[in-house]
């Protein structure tokens, strides 16, 4: 019997399921390879540096989007391009600081913890923290220093996950002198 | 190249250089480099088994190992990594040679010399999810891979008979 069926709908699934067991992987892995929670996160954070700092040139190449003329435009761009072209989903930006220098991503779903739960001993792991490390990067090289965290997280009880982003100046290039 | 496949790309790249990093810490060159692979592979033998799981969850049983080895090929190749196998090779005797001309894992690496030897760090993960895939449709199997020009390479699986 031959198999046919509607493949073409699944592989796009497949493909993001990939993506969410192998991030899995990577957690219990690095969870074997050091010894507190705290160092997983710190980990976690510094891959997804490295992840952001490379994924900036394929995200500003993909979707010719231009400069952004203030913070807000930036939250918007990362809420509803870069979130929506990488993981198919679209935060919602809230809870912005009254000097609009701090606003909040409300993530309704987040794939990355599809098939996950946190076992009790892991109470203060941040599961998901590559994402704070990939936003950091991006930014990083397109001239913004932020600083980002999961203030609530779905993996452990509250109700949505949330990561509150800050930001902290603008990075002056520094040309070296005589270099016009 | 689809916006997903890119981050499952630079995400499979940090895992590599963790391993390798972290293990280079601990053990001596000699030992380390088995254990790298290892472990690896162990990782995506696990996420092999997971995926196959889910994928044919409504695919009617399989005929006989060849069966088995052409859904890999087609499907589950064509759902991980979005193409085919490019050539399928068989003794007959449980021995299949899957060959990809273009791994996606591999086109973010250079080919220089240096790197075609260590290649084998960038493929032990997919070995790994080969031999899950198949585990979990009740074929004990050993799987290996080699390049022989970037970035097209070539996995050999092995079935264990009972």
């Amino acid at each position: 019997m031959s198999r046919q069926s509607n493949r073409t709908t699944d592989n796009k699934k497949m493909n993001s399921e990939l993506f969410t067991l192998t991030y899995g992987a990577l957690v219990t892995q690095l969870c074997k390879d050091y010894e507190n929670d705290e160092e997983v996160n710190k980990q976690l954070d510094k891959m997804g540096y490295n992840i952001g700092v490379r994924l900036i040139e394929d995200f500003l190449a993909r979707s010719s989007v231009g400069r952004c003329h203030d913070f807000r435009e930036t939250a918007d761009v990362i809420a509803k391009v870069a979130f929506k072209m990488y993981l198919g989903i679209t935060p919602s930006v809230t809870n912005w600081s009254p000097a609009g220098d701090e606003f909040s991503l409300i993530l309704e779903s987040n794939p990355l913890v599809d098939f996950v739960e946190l076992p009790d001993n892991h109470n203060t792991l941040i599961y998901s923290n590559l994402l704070c490390g990939v936003l950091r990067g991006a930014l990083e090289m397109v001239q913004m220093a932020v600083d980002v965290r999961f203030v609530q997280d779905t993996l452990r009880g509250d109700n949505v996950t949330e990561i509150r982003m800050k930001f902290i100046k603008r990075i002056e290039e520094n040309l070296p002198a005589g270099d016009e | 190249m689809a916006a997903d496949d890119i981050l499952f790309e630079f995400l499979h790249m940090e895992m590599v250089s963790h391993i390798y990093t972290e293990q280079a810490t601990r053990e001596d060159l000699e030992k380390e480099r088995v254990t790298c692979v290892s472990v690896l592979e162990g990782m995506g033998f696990r996420v092999g088994q997971g995926l196959i799981e889910r994928f044919t969850k409504d695919c009617p049983t399989f005929k006989d190992d060849l069966d088995v080895m052409k859904f890999l090929c087609k499907d589950f190749w064509n759902g991980i990594f979005r193409k085919q196998i490019d050539n399928l090779r068989t003794n007959h005797q449980g021995t299949y040679v899957l060959q990809d001309n273009k791994f996606a894992l591999l086109t973010q690496v250079s080919c220089r010399k240096q790197q075609l030897e260590e290649s084998s760090k960038y493929l032990a993960y997919t070995c790994g999810l080969i031999r899950g895939a198949l585990s979990n449709l009740g074929l004990e199997s050993v799987v290996t891979a080699e390049v022989s020009l970037m970035p097209s390479c070539k996995f050999q699986v092995v079935i264990q008979k009972p």
